[in-house]
C-alpha cells in the first residue's frame, strides 16, 4: 500500500485534476452532441438556469426560496432528532437499565430506511411541515443515538474515578463530566446525521411536499425542465457540503481544544 | 483525623471459585498525618490496596477502614493522585482544582482564595488558565497534586505519582512533596516501585509479596531519618549519599531481591 501522506500542495492538485476531468467530460458530452441536452444538460447550461433561478420563480418559489423551505425543515428535523436522540443515547450508554430496555426496540427500528417512513409521514403529517421534518428525523435520529451511547460508553473510567474521588453527586456526574466527555462523539454523530438527514429531506420532498429544493425538481422533471432538475441537484449538493464543513470544522476545533489532534 | 486501617483483608477478582485471589491477609494500620509507602513486585496488588481505601474497589474478606469506619463508596474525604494524572481536559488548571470545592458547595470567593492558594503552593500561578494538555508531565502532576490537596482530605492516596515523569522532574516532585507534607502533613498512602523514592518520603515502608498479594515486612524509616537529621539536607542526592540512608534502601531491596527469585523457582 502507498501509504505516505500527501502534501497540501499535491493534496489540491490532485482534486484539480478530478473536477477538472469530470466538468470536461460533462461539458463534452452535451457540447459533442452525445448526449441530447434535454438529457443531460451542460454545466454552463446549469450555471445559467442557477442564475436565472436566483430571481425568477419555478413551482411557485425561486431557488433560494426553495432552499430556505427545505433548510427550515432540515434544521427542525435535525434540532429534534438531536434534542431526543443525543439524551436519549448518553442515557442508553450511562445506565445498563436504560440499555437492556431502549436497545431492542431501536436496533429493530433504525434498520428502516428514512424513505420508508414516507407513507406514515404522508398518512400523519400530510404534505405540509410535519411530513418531510418526520423523514429527516428518521435519517438524522439513529446516527445521534450510537453516537452518544458509543461517546457515553468510552467515557475514560478514571476521569469518573478522579469525578468520585472529588465528591461529585449524579447531577454533576451526567453534566460536568458524561456530557463533556462525550462531546466528540456526539459532534461526529450530528455530523452523520445531518448527511443523512439533508440527503432524506430531499427524498422526502419528491414525494411529500409542496415547496422545497425537492418539490422544485419533481416538478421540472414532469415538465421536463432537465437543467432545473440539474439546479436543485447543485442546490442540494452545495448546501450539504456547507453543512458538513460547517460540522466538520466545529469538530477540528473542539479536537484542537482538547488536545486530541496535533 | 485520618487513620487507614487493613484488617486482614482479602481480594479475589471474578467469582469466588474460580476467581483469581490478589490479595491475601493484607494487615497495616496507618496513624493519622503518618506516609506509608508500599513497594513490591509489579501485580501484587499495591493498585488494589489503594483503590480499596479511595472506596473504587470491595473487599473479599476482611475489612479496610479509614477513621475507623468501613470504606463504601469514593468520597472526597480521601482524594487520589493517579499515575496518569486523569486531569479533566476540557477544563482549565484553574478549573480543575476548583472541580471538588465546588461539589462541597464552599462559596467563591472562599473558592478563589483556596485555589489561588494551591495555585502559588504548586507554582502554577502563570498557569492557571491554561489547559492540561499544553502543560508538561511535571505540571499536570502538580495539578492533580493540588487538586487534591485543596480539599484538605483526611487521606492522601498516591498510585505511584511519579511515574510517569522523566527522572529530573520526578526529583523535584519528590522535594516538593516532602515540603508540601511538612507545611501541610496528611495521612498518606503512597504507592511506588521505587526504592529510592520510599525510604526519602515516607515514615514507613511496606514490603509486599506476590502470589498471594500480603505484606511481608514493614521498615521503620522516620525513627532513622530523625535520629540521623535527614531534614538537615535540602536536597534529595544529599540525603541519598547519607549511610543512613544507603543502608535502608539496601535492606529493603534484599527484601524484593528474594521476593523476585523465589517467584522464579
Ligand atoms: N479488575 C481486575 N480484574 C481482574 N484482575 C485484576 C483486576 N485488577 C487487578 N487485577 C489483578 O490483580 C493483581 C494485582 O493488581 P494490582 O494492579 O493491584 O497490582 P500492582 O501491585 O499495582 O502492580 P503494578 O506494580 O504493576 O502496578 C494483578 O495480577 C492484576 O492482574
Ligand atoms: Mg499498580
Amino acid at each position: 500500500m502507498d501509504s505516505a501522506p500527501l502534501t497540501l500542495g499535491q493534496t489540491l492538485r490532485l482534486g484539480l485534476i478530478g473536477l477538472f476531468v469530470f466538468f470536461g467530460i460533462w461539458l463534452l458530452l452535451p457540447t459533442a452532441g452525445l448526449v441530447p441536452p434535454s438529457f443531460l444538460p451542460s454545466p454552463i447550461a446549469v450555471a445559467e438556469r442557477v442564475a436565472t433561478l436566483t430571481t425568477e420563480p419555478f413551482a411557485g418559489a425561486t431557488l433560494p426560496a426553495h432552499i430556505a423551505y427545505s433548510f427550515t425543515r432540515f434544521i427542525a428535523g435535525f434540532a429534534l432528532a438531536a434534542l431526543i436522540g443525543i439524551p436519549l443515547g448518553l442515557m442508553m450508554g450511562w445506565f445498563r437499565l436504560v440499555d437492556e430496555i431502549v436497545s431492542p426496540i431501536f436496533d429493530g427500528l433504525r434498520f428502516i430506511a428514512p424513505i420508508a417512513w414516507v407513507p406514515f409521514a404522508a398518512l400523519w403529517f400530510g404534505t405540509g411541515i410535519g411530513g418531510p421534518v418526520m423523514i429527516i428525523f428518521a435519517g438524522a435520529f439513529p446516527p445521534c443515538v450510537i453516537n452518544a451511547y458509543r461517546g457515553a460508553r468510552q467515557v475514560d473510567r478514571r476521569l469518573v474515578e478522579a469525578a468520585e474521588m472529588l465528591g461529585t453527586g449524579h447531577f454533576r456526574m451526567i453534566v460536568d463530566i458524561l456530557l463533556p466527555a462525550s462531546v466528540p462523539s456526539l459532534v461526529a454523530g450530528l455530523r452523520v446525521a445531518a448527511g443523512l438527514g439533508w440527503q432524506s429531506l430531499v427524498g422526502a420532498e419528491l414525494i411529500v411536499a409542496s415547496t422545497g429544493v425537492g418539490f422544485m425538481m419533481v416538478q421540472a422533471q414532469a415538465n421536463v425542465a432537465t437543467s432545473t432538475v440539474m439546479a436543485g441537484m447543485v442546490a442540494i449538493g452545495i448546501v450539504g457540503l456547507a453543512i458538513d464543513m460547517a460540522l466538520r470544522w466545529t469538530e477540528a476545533s473542539i479536537r484542537r481544544h482538547r488536545g486530541l489532534d496535533g | 483525623m485520618g487513620s487507614i486501617r487493613f484488617e486482614g483483608v482479602g481480594k479475589v477478582f471474578g467469582n469466588a471459585r474460580t476467581g483469581f485471589k490478589a490479595l491475601d491477609d493484607v494487615s497495616l494500620a496507618i496513624g493519622e498525618k503518618e506516609f506509608v509507602a508500599i513497594v513490591g513486585p509489579s501485580g501484587c496488588g499495591k493498585t488494589t490496596c489503594l483503590r480499596m481505601v479511595a472506596g473504587f474497589e470491595g473487599v473479599s474478606a476482611g475489612k479496610v477502614l479509614v477513621n475507623d469506619r468501613p470504606v463504601v463508596r469514593p468520597g472526597a474525604d480521601r482524594a487520589v493522585v493517579f499515575q496518569q494524572f486523569a486531569l479533566f481536559p476540557w477544563k482549565t488548571v484553574r478549573q480543575n482544582i476548583e472541580f471538588g470545592l465546588r461539589n462541597k458547595r464552599i462559596g467563591k470567593d472562599q473558592r478563589d482564595h483556596l485555589v489561588a492558594g494551591s495555585l502559588k503552593l504548586m507554582s502554577l500561578e502563570s498557569h492557571g488558565d491554561a489547559y492540561p494538555h499544553q502543560l508538561s508531565g511535571g505540571m499536570q502532576q502538580r495539578v492533580a497534586i493540588a487538586r487534591a490537596y485543596v480539599l484538605d482530605p483526611d487521606v492522601l492516596l498516591m498510585d505511584e505519582p511519579f511515574g510517569a515523569l522523566d527522572a529530573q522532574t520526578r526529583v523535584v516532585m519528590q522535594e516538593e512533596l516532602v515540603r508540601l507534607a511538612r507545611v501541610n502533613p496528611r495521612t498518606v498512602l503512597f504507592i511506588t516501585h521505587a526504592v529510592e523514592e520510599a525510604v526519602y518520603l515516607a515514615d514507613r515502608v511496606a514490603i509486599m509479596s506476590r502470589r498471594p498479594g500480603t505484606i511481608k515486612e514493614i521498615i521503620d524509616v522516620k525513627t532513622v531519618r530523625l535520629a540521623e537529621r535527614w531534614d538537615g539536607h535540602e536536597r534529595i542526592e544529599d540525603v541519598m549519599d547519607l549511610e543512613s540512608f544507603v543502608h535502608l534502601r539496601t535492606r529493603i531491596w534484599k527484601s524484593l531481591r528474594e521476593e523476585k527469585a523465589e517467584i522464579g523457582h
